[in-house]
């Protein structure tokens, strides 16, 4: 049926659009002087039949499951839920959901098996009503566009309006977006705090979310203390950044004032490659060489390594930044005026003096604008660490341990067996809130070093 | 610096203390010019490491150790009417049982280990394709288990004591019997790719993962393009320069450096549980990833249009054109590579992206590739990630051959960006 909705739709826009540009044409064809070319009036139909109906089904498909529930759980007898919250409502529907695709499990109560025949009728009602709806939308726009049809119908400034609002809307995607990530993170967040307090979960020094879903289940109390999480992030950051920055800040120099122009065009894009290569793949290099080969390195040297050493997911995440730094700083260098560059050699210094002494300092705040941008992806990494790292939470900064990082936690706490008003689920959605906040400072901060640093030299 | 005692006339040039300082300083120099080598060497060292143990690790899984193995369809067994449901372990027991001739019942449990656990399934499969080889002899070329496949492949020590290795030394004996016989073969494997995923990494394959990759790009694709192109038109070109435009730009700078994982939030808080879109399904998957790749797709396309020259706009305005036909037909064709280049590059990308997926459960085992994209499916790198987690060792040449499968699509992408920049952009 909703396919069956969308193929009217376009087959409504198609027609309006020939039907208007034909009646147009024929008007040229008496004689008279067109406002618009008559591609304009057809452009204008197809418009004006096409966005209304368009956003019609989609609210309708929005709409439509959550309705048809809610009328067939109104229509079941009062008995039947009698005692349930939430989630046992949810697991009568989805019974009766499954027994409307035809799966049986045991044997079902009759009011079920009623409720999923309800179900079917009510579906197939609905997709009758949105064809129905469709149809007469489609139409009446159809009828008003043709009646417009004239010789002084300004249709190009009209179709324009209409594409210049679609374009506004599509630029405020990006606000939608942002608009959904904060209010989503904020309420759930917000329900997360009414279960637990928020002076536990930001200065609480035990994260131990293993908490029972159902009643029947053994597990801990429970605690929600970020602390311990929020350090073990800060210990892989701080490997990573380790690597990474050396690393990344050398061979940026190099690149940028050592290398012959044709070496620099050859290595930059091998760099570059660091930069593209997908961070479960990391996760995977991490666990598959990296973590073993530290394990028998501290074997060699009598140092007690842990299996998912913060150091292994620490270290591969600063080679998947390398590249990030170094071209930072290679803009940063390269941004450096000329003048400067040759003020130090003609007084005399080696080209790695006027790196050090005048370059690099010179790039300084665009150098640290890259780290911090490099801090902030480190925080937001997850694959190579839900690989490497670990799952406890402990309060360390020894980079041999186990550690666990807020991204771990956030997927270890939504993958799998989920409830959504348990403080379990709604806690990743306040360290997403968490992660969220630090990485937006991170990127303003930096974002703001590297502007300020812009405007001295222009 | 060193200014001062330079320009002090008195100091010979040739001296040994300026000597000594010029030495010096060459030597800080070439220290500086190797520490930027070492840490190029070391960054390059990395990847040739990633790239090697990978092809070394994922080389086992394009070839399968299979065994020509003779069933016969025993109608004394198999139930015309329900083939489907068969004892199809009782007939691979007489098939291993004619390999070793009087072995104990104990032995030949032991050594039907050797095919996979899931070669029941293969044998039930083929009947019930084809109901006329009931009470037939076939010969099927069927997978052997992960310990065999392992053993062929070197990895299994022989020289290991056998308290530490999975077979015991009656196993390899008979396996080195079955070898010697010449049913065992290493043809590659198309499974691979063609196969669904399974529990047993020697059946496993990609189909369903590719499939849902697939159905991903494509709605990533056909909801980004259009509503990128769009925005990135509004802002270059008809923006008026206000707030409204520039907290929008702002905006999108901000986007691109949100985590991904939180993009996952926002897909299971908002698509899945406000909207009630199906779990697991690559539609909402493709629609996080589209709005992950926006971004990507506006700062590309407005690089684009920004680098066509005024003078076509001006002339196409001057010849009566309105401000949107200026755009829509002469600037946006003429920026056209610049911005399928920046869309491939932010498709490659999404194609890679795993931690939005795994919050919207595409990571759930499916057997069987999905039909449409409202079906449950897995992705490329969400399998990667089940694979890279399953004990079975077997998993783990499966996931470097997933990987390598992953980064040769990339390097396809990526290349085809790369050709498209120097074929077609233009310089003005």
């Amino acid at each position: 049926m909703t396919t069956a909705a969308f193929a009217l739709l376009l087959l409504a826009t198609v027609g309006a659009c020939l039907v208007n540009r034909r009646a147009a044409l024929a008007i040229r064809g008496r004689g008279a002087r067109l406002h618009s070319l008559a591609g304009f009036h057809g452009a204008y139909a197809g418009l004006l039949v096409a966005v209304p109906t368009a956003v019609l089904v989609l609210l309708w498909l929005l709409l439509e499951g959550p309705v048809i529930d809610r009328l067939v759980l109104a229509g079941l007898p009062g008995a039947a839920l009698a005692g349930l919250d939430a989630g046992g409502r949810d697991l009568v529907l989805a019974e009766i959901h499954q027994l409307a695709l035809g799966h049986r499990f045991g044997t079902p109560a009759p009011h079920a098996l009623e409720a999923a025949a309800r179900l079917v009728r009510l579906r197939e009602a609905a997709g009758l009503l949105l064809l129905l709806a469709v149809l007469a939308t489609a139409a009446t726009l159809a009828f008003l566009a043709r009646a417009r049809v004239r010789a002084d119908f300004r249709a190009r400034p009209r179709a324009e309006r209409i594409i210049a609002g679609l374009m506004v809307f599509a630029s405020a995607v990006a606000v939608l977006t942002t608009l959904g990530i904060v209010a989503s993170l904020v309420v759930e967040t917000g329900r997360f705090f009414a279960l637990v307090p928020w002076t536990d979960f930001l200065f609480g020094t035990r994260w131990e979310p293993q908490i029972a879903i159902r009643a029947d289940q053994i597990a801990g109390a429970g605690a929600f203390g970020v602390l311990p999480v929020f350090l073990g992030t800060l210990v892989v950051t701080a490997v990573a950044l380790a690597v990474a920055v050396p690393v990344g800040l050398f061979a940026a120099i190099y690149l940028a004032e050592f290398a012959s122009p044709a070496g620099r065009r050859r290595m930059k894009p091998v760099l570059e490659i660091l930069a593209g290569v997908p961070t479960v793949v990391y996760g995977f290099f991490a666990i598959l060489t990296v973590a073993p080969a530290l394990r028998d390195l501290g074997a060699l040297t009598g140092l007690a390594v842990a299996p998912n050493t913060a150091l292994a997911a620490g270290i591969v995440m600063g080679v998947m930044l390398v590249p990030f730094i170094s071209s930072f700083a290679d803009d940063a260098l390269a941004a450096v005026p000329r003048a400067l560059r040759d003020g130090a050699l003609a007084l005399g210094a080696t080209r790695a003096e006027a790196v050090t002494g005048v370059l690099v300092p010179a790039a300084l705040p665009g150098i640290m604008g890259g780290i911090l941008l490099a801090v902030s992806r480190a925080v937001g990494e997850t694959m190579i660490v839900v690989m490497a790292a670990g799952l406890i939470a402990r309060m360390t900064v020894n980079p041999l341990d186990s550690v666990t990082t807020v991204t771990v936690q956030i997927v270890s706490l939504l993958v799998g067996d989920t409830a959504f008003d348990s403080p379990k689920t709604l806690a990743a959605f306040a360290l997403g809130m968490l992660l969220f906040a630090v990485t937006l400072a991170l990127n303003v901060l930096a974002l703001a070093i590297v502007r300020r640093y812009r405007e001295a030299y222009d | 610096m060193a200014g001062p005692d330079i320009a002090l006339p008195a100091t010979p040039w040739a001296s040994a203390p300026v000597r000594a300082r010029l030495r010096r300083r060459g030597r800080a120099e070439t220290r500086l010019r190797l520490l930027g080598l070492g840490a190029l060497g070391l960054a390059f060292a990395m990847l040739a490491t990633l790239v090697l143990t990978l092809l070394w690790s994922g080389a086992g899984a394009f070839r399968q150790t299979r065994v020509a193995t003779e069933v016969f369809y025993d109608p004394a067994i198999l139930a015309p009417g329900n083939l489907a449901r068969g004892d199809y372990r009782a007939i691979l027991a007489v098939a291993v049982g004619e390999w070793f001739p009087g072995l104990s019942p104990a032995g030949r449990r032991r050594a039907g280990a050797i095919l996979s656990a899931g070669a029941p399934f293969v044998l039930r499969d083929r009947i019930v394709a084809d109901p006329a080889l009931l009470g037939r002899r076939v010969t099927l070329s069927l997978p052997v288990s992960d310990p065999y496949d392992q053993l062929r492949r070197g990895l299994l020590g022989r020289d290991t004591p056998a308290a530490f290795r999975r077979l015991t030394d009656d196993d390899i004996a008979r396996w080195d019997r079955l070898v010697a016989s010449g049913l065992v073969s290493a043809p590659l494997n198309p499974g691979l790719l063609l196969d669904p995923d399974s529990r047993f990494p020697e059946l496993a394959g990609l189909a369903g993962a590719l499939a849902g990759s697939a159905w991903l790009l494509l709605t990533c694709f056909l909801l980004s393009f259009p509503v990128g192109i769009g925005a990135a038109i509004y802002l270059e070109e008809f923006a008026p320069r206000r707030r409204l435009a520039d907290v929008i730009e702002i905006n999108i700078n901000n986007l691109a450096a949100v985590p991904s994982v939180v993009f996952g939030l926002l897909g299971l808080a908002v698509f899945l549980g406000w909207f009630g879109l199906p779990r697991s399904s690559p539609f909402v998957g493709g629609m996080v990833l589209a709005l992950m790749t926006l971004p990507t797709i506006i700062i590309a396309t407005r690089a684009a249009l920004k680098a066509v020259p005024p003078s076509i706009r001006e002339a196409a305005l001057g010849l009566g054109a309105s401000r949107q036909q200026a755009v829509f037909h002469h600037v946006l064709p003429l920026a056209m590579p610049g911005i399928l280049t920046g869309t491939i590059l932010g498709l490659a990308h999404a194609l890679g992206e795993t931690a939005p997926l795994l919050l919207i459960g595409m990571n759930a085992f499916v057997t069987g590739a999905p039909g449409g994209p409202f079906d449950a499916a897995t992705a490329l790198p969400t399998q990667i990630f089940i694979w890279a987690d399953s004990p079975e060792r077997g998993f783990e040449a499966r996931t470097s051959a997933a990987i390598l499968v992953l980064l040769a699509f990339l390097v396809v992408m990526n290349g085809l960006a790369i050709f498209l920049r120097n074929r077609f952009e233009r310089k003005w």
